[in-house]
């Protein structure tokens, strides 16, 4: 019996029920796998529709990001549910006034239209391997091709038109799908530490700096490993992306945090309890001074003085790396640090989370791995560097 | 003839891609349409589903509800034992379809302290978990004033559990009580979590999640919960608000009655006397 679950120590009064925490470190990672989609997304069209030419290096790289991290967004979703042998339930009959019920459309779509957006993107790639290559491997490009081998100007314009269009669909598609990330915990009247308004912005603008947080980091290793060139102006441009969005991302938190205790409602007591204890080093110390305060001051520093060649590359790479912590705490400070305060508003819990079973640390680990692996495979098959006779 | 094969190609890929783009995207906004709809007005349809084939029994014809006089439970917790054999709960502290709260307020403190039988010391001085009983903790101290309040699923007019459910495995039936459909239950947990009340619990044994179903196949017979069945005080009050002279409807006719968490727009049919200010 006591392998079936696990009883979550607990202060004060609690419901008896919440003593086994309902959501696990895999609700953490599913809005953080989404957030990093959005957030490559987001730079990837920041070159396909705002033309931004200095992104050019890492366009076609983001968007392959985008779909390797959405491949795998279901899974930790899947491992949580009860019953994953009806996962399609809520697709097949939805249940229409569930917020649930979208997540099986939504990721649908945008895995969709990831996946036409990458084969438009490496449709020359694709052609050539298919006429070139023999065997397995040309057998399966030649599958891909889905029998059109023109690579003509016109074809080439006609698909530069579907590629804008698609990426002018995902701009919305992408954010909108974290923003409703953002609504599953924001729409909940249960849990005062959720319930807000501002839970879809913030969920979207920690999901940007995330992303660019993502590629910048990959981008620097993957120059290092193919040993080309690193493209300041582009690293730059990220770095100014990351600023940017990241002080629009702490505002966003600090005016929720700020009206969450202005408000004062019932059991903010509570709250404040938690916010002095438990909180201190998870999010007064790890996400904020660590992984925002610092990244922040570093970059603001970096853009003021023109810091310029290796020293830029290793702040920014250092930043980007301490935001992806930051981000990621944010996740677990919101789906668990919801869970741990009490619906009674008179106790607190603590979530223990298992190191070695279905929904545990280890599982979470190999879910984040699992993205690059994936990315690590498609850049062989795809290559998206800017340099493409580089890879080869 | 090949710019025709050409348009052709192209023709066809672009109504592919519209086609299978318009129907995903089309069923995803009609859900998204839905789900912004406010509660009240979204679990109306599930009662009008298909009628249950249980003999002799109609469910348009129920409206059930459940009362409880917290004046008069003397925290026995026969009703906690009662619930989890007759509806084969896990003994376990930790999943509850019913459970009692004790409040209580010593002298000189303004606020009650509160437990319940999961409590460690409560626990202990049942001697072990599977067994319920409040533990005389407050013997030595001076109590100002003391109280104990049974809670259950309040099967609310407007659950935010069903307003949730991804699948609909969980409903409200035509007479009122809101239940789940375990063999179609796929165990996501978002029901839990919307709950207000504490109420939901996750059987990890069927991997789904599970509730006070007011004894539905009991009262479906024309029996009373479990709960209600064992109370020896009778703090526990169920039945038919549509047959005037039943339990619940004397009740709330003769009692000033108040709700859990009212602020929540859920509207619960679990009618509360004498409870104080503290409860949640």
């Amino acid at each position: 019996m006591d392998t079936l679950f696990h009883a979550a120590p607990f202060t004060g009064y609690v419901y008896p029920n919440e003593t086994v925490i309902p959501w696990t470190v895999l609700i953490v990672i599913y809005p953080y796998l989404t957030g990093l989609v959005a957030g490559a997304f987001t730079m990837s069209s920041l070159y396909q529709v705002f033309g931004m030419q200095r992104f050019k290096p890492v366009a076609h790289f983001a968007m392959l990001t985008s779909l390797c991290c959405m491949l795998i967004v279901p899974l930790p979703l899947l491992l949580h549910l009860g019953h994953p042998e009806r996962a399609l339930n809520p697709m097949i009959t939805p249940h229409t006034t569930s917020a649930f019920a979208v997540f099986g459309y939504a990721a649908a779509f945008y895995v969709i239209l990831l996946l036409l957006e990458n084969w438009f993107v490496f449709r020359p790639h694709i052609v050539k391997q298919a006429q070139q290559r023999t065997g397995l491997l040309g057998l399966v490009y030649r599958v891909l091709t889905l029998g059109s081998y023109d690579v003509s100007e016109k074809a080439m314009s006609y698909d530069k038109k579907w590629i804008f269009a698609l990426a002018v669909i995902g701009i919305p598609g992408a954010h909108g799908l974290h923003g409703y990330v953002g609504f599953v915990f924001g729409s909940l009247k249960s849990r005062e530490w959720w319930s807000s308004d501002l839970m879809p912005p913030i969920f979207l603008f920690s999901a940007i700096i995330s992303g660019v947080s993502l590629l910048i980091v990959l981008y620097i290793v993957s120059c290092k490993l193919r040993k080309v060139p690193i493209d300041l102006e582009c690293v730059k441009g990220m770095a100014y992306t990351l600023w940017g969005f990241m002080l629009f991302a702490l505002m966003l938190e600090a005016v929720e945090f700020a009206s969450l205790m202005y408000r004062g409602r019932e059991g903010i007591e509570m709250i404040l309890e938690y916010v002095r204890g438990p909180l201190v080093i998870p999010f007064w110390t790890v996400q904020l001074a660590i992984c925002s305060l610092i990244p922040v001051l570093l970059l603001s520093f970096m853009i003021g003085t023109g810091t310029k060649g290796n020293a830029l590359i290793a702040g920014v790479l250092f930043s980007a790396l301490l935001v992806l912590v930051g981000v990621l705490m944010m996740r677990w400070n919101v789906v668990i640090g919801g869970q741990e305060i009490s619906k009674t508003g008179k106790g607190l819990l603590t979530y223990q989370m298992p190191w070695v079973e279905q929904e545990s640390g280890l599982t979470a680990a190999i879910l984040l791995m699992a993205p690059l692996v994936l990315l690590t495979v498609a850049v062989r098959f795809f290559p998206p560097w800017d340099d493409a006779k580089a890879a080869h | 003839m090949e710019d025709k094969v050409e348009k052709f190609e192209e023709e066809g890929r672009r109504k592919f891609l519209r086609l299978f783009g318009g129907a995903i995207g089309g069923g995803g906004v009609a859900i998204a349409a839905n789900a912004l709809l406010p509660a009240a007005a979204a679990v109306e349809a599930p009662a009008k589903a298909a009628v249950p084939p249980i003999p002799n029994y109609d469910w348009s014809k129920h409206h059930w509800a459940f009362g409880v006089d917290a004046t008069k439970c003397i925290g026995c917790l026969r009703c906690v034992e009662a619930c989890k054999v007759e509806n084969n709960v896990s003994k376990d502290p930790h999943h509850f379809r019913t459970w009692v709260e004790r409040y209580v307020t010593l002298e000189g403190e303004e606020k009650a302290r509160v437990d319940s039988q999961h409590d460690p010391v409560n626990i202990a001085a049942a001697g072990g978990e599977g067994k319920y009983r409040f533990a005389n903790r407050y013997k030595d101290a001076k109590v100002d004033k003391a109280f104990f309040v049974p809670k259950l699923c309040n099967h609310c007019t407007h659950p935010a559990c069903v307003q949730v459910c991804p699948t609909g495995a969980t409903y409200k039936t035509a007479d009122g009580a809101v239940v789940i459909d375990h063999t179609y239950c796929i165990g996501c947990q978002y029901c839990v979590q919307a709950c207000p009340y504490g109420a939901r619990f996750f059987n990890e044994e069927k991997g789904v999640t599970d509730k006070c179903t007011w004894c539905y196949h009991r009262i479906t017979k024309g029996l009373n919960p479990a709960c209600v069945e064992v109370c020896p005080v009778s703090a526990r009050v169920f039945g038919d608000r549509n047959d005037k002279q039943s339990p619940i409807s004397i009740f709330l006719r003769d009692n000033r009655v108040t709700v859990l968490k009212p602020e929540t727009g859920n509207a619960p049919n679990v009618f509360y006397v004498g409870i104080d200010k503290e409860v949640s």
